[in-house]
């Protein structure tokens, strides 16, 4: 499988005056890959996001799986939101089947696969609660697991730890990276924190606001055996603080 | 002292009814006030039982039940999807709005003299009245629950695999599902607005009609009796709806 994002441009706004978000980006996800795209808020990274799962259209370019273009949105493309995406109507295991409902897969092959994925989250006992039951962090886990079951080729991530506590934020990176491990998952991660960019991508791309592009694209290469480590060590750190530096500089001028 | 049963979320309510009906009570035991203006509970009730044993009582209800249930029940089959499609849909909703804004602000009473014209006075207009006089209201607060439906639910579906199709039975009738049954429940209260004012204005029979019959003959403790029975079922009713929320939207709560 490839990903194959093509010179998107995205403008909002009227005809006469439009407002250019995105400008030219281009990038490609092979299978297996975690790339991340990092840039703060107004740099249209969940437009971009939101391009490439087809919910909205480019103004130009195209997105190309395996060599097709895009034609609105697919279930070979899935995606998490960063919030409220849960249906409160359905139980946590209704929500993982949801999706595999939706595609006509038999009953016994629902069954089976549900139990499978909420196992893969670590929710294998809290199937049968309500999403108001379960805490932000579980309540993302059912939403990877729902995404997971549908058997997307990539998983498209919009910030789906933003809304969490920095501690659950952590665990919750760590479940993704070895859930990233595990299953050879193919993941797309838009995310504000550079942190958690490095942490996980082995690519990132770092981009710029207003219109949004990608000025620096990065090849991470860690030890991730030990992420609370790595976190800490001085190449991350150092690493880090070079590419906050070159984000910082991307700033437009500050009129006070 | 704060015993349980003092917190029961129906104590108060209770408390409430039984002082207005004792106060009552008092009011035309001390015989302050002629009985022909107010009737006492007692007569109240024998009017009732009277009009119960006489099976006018339960021929009136059927008649406005019926009206009521066969009005509304066209109107709520109706609105359902004429809601929902405003609310998917752009083209229709900016369509219909301003006219359905329109007809909502014209008083549904104000319909009788030309459904009477183009349908006489038999059972047709007044169902028809309780249909136009809920239709846009039913209609306009399911659009609207329909345009409240959170994005990501929709699209989650779509990049889950979802057509079209399944969107509006899957993920937006459910999600509205609560909504729609409060806006039945608040507009029940229109259509028995409605029938008792088709029923004062032409009927052989019903809860209405019997009021004005009553007024004809100054029997003021069958218009109490008529008021009474007429809240009783609106009340049944409301209670009605708000256990099958309990029961379908437990979620909801």
């Amino acid at each position: 499988m490839q990903l194959e994002v093509n010179q998107l441009s995205k403008c909002f706004g009227p005809v006469h005056r439009p407002n250019l978000v995105l400008d030219g980006i281009s990038f490609g996800v092979k299978t297996g890959a975690f790339v991340a795209l990092v840039g703060r808020s107004g740099s249209g990274k969940s437009t971009l996001l939101r391009l490439i799962a087809g919910l909205d259209q480019p103004t130009s370019g195209s997105v190309l799986m395996d060599g097709r273009p895009i034609q609105g949105p697919g279930p070979d493309r899935g995606m998490v939101f960063q919030k409220y995406s849960l249906y409160p109507w359905l139980s946590a295991a209704e929500n993982v089947a949801f999706g595999m409902r939706l595609q006509g897969r038999s009953r016994a092959d629902i069954r089976d696969r549900t139990h499978y994925f909420l196992d893969v989250v670590g929710l294998d006992k809290a199937g049968g609660l309500m999403p108001r039951q379960l805490s932000v962090g579980m309540q993302q886990r059912v939403a990877i697991a729902r995404a997971l079951a549908a058997e997307p080729k990539v998983l498209l991530l919009d910030e789906p730890f933003g809304a969490l506590d920095i501690q659950i934020r952590e665990s919750m990176q760590q479940f993704l990276h070895q859930l990233w491990q595990r299953t050879g998952l193919t993941a797309v991660l838009i995310t504000h924190d550079l942190e958690e960019a490095l942490l996980l991508a082995e690519t990132v791309h770092v981009m710029a606001p207003s219109p949004g592009r990608i000025a620096r694209s990065v090849n991470v290469q860690l030890d991730r055996s030990n992420l609370a480590d790595l976190r800490l060590s001085r190449h991350f750190l150092e690493m880090r603080e070079d590419l906050a530096n070159g984000l910082r500089s991307l700033e437009p001028e500050q009129q006070l | 002292m704060h015993g349980s049963w003092l917190r029961h979320p129906w104590l108060l309510g209770t408390v409430g009814v039984a002082v207005t009906v004792l106060l009552w009570g008092t009011i035309t035991a001390l015989g302050s006030v002629d009985p022909l203006f107010l009737p006492s509970p007692a007569s109240v009730l024998q009017a009732g039982i009277a009009q119960g044993q006489a099976g006018l009582l339960w021929r009136d209800l059927a008649a406005s039940v019926g009206r009521v249930f066969a009005g509304f029940g066209l109107s709520a089959l109706v609105a359902l999807p004429l809601g929902m499609a405003m609310g998917t849909n752009v083209v229709i909703c900016r369509l219909l709005e301003p006219l359905m804004g329109l007809i909502r602000y014209m008083p549904a009473p104000a319909f009788i003299p030309l459904l009477i014209i183009y349908f006489g006075l038999g059972e047709l207009p007044k169902v028809l009245l309780i249909f136009i006089g809920t239709l846009f209201f039913n209609s306009l607060m399911i659009m609207d629950a329909v345009k409240f439906v959170p994005p990501e639910l929709v699209e989650t579906a779509l990049t889950l695999g979802g057509r079209r199709k399944q969107l509006l039975t899957k993920v937006i009738a459910p999600c509205i599902a609560p909504q729609v049954l409060d806006a039945y429940r608040i507009n029940m209260a229109a259509a028995w607005n409605l029938v008792i004012v088709a029923e004062l204005v032409a009927a052989n029979e019903g809860l209405g009609k019997r009021i004005s019959l009553a007024q004809r003959f100054l029997r003021t403790d069958e218009i109490f009796l008529g008021l009474i029975v007429i809240g009783l079922i609106g009340l049944m009713i409301d209670l009605g709806f708000r256990l099958l929320m309990r029961r379908s939207c437990a979620w909801a709560n």
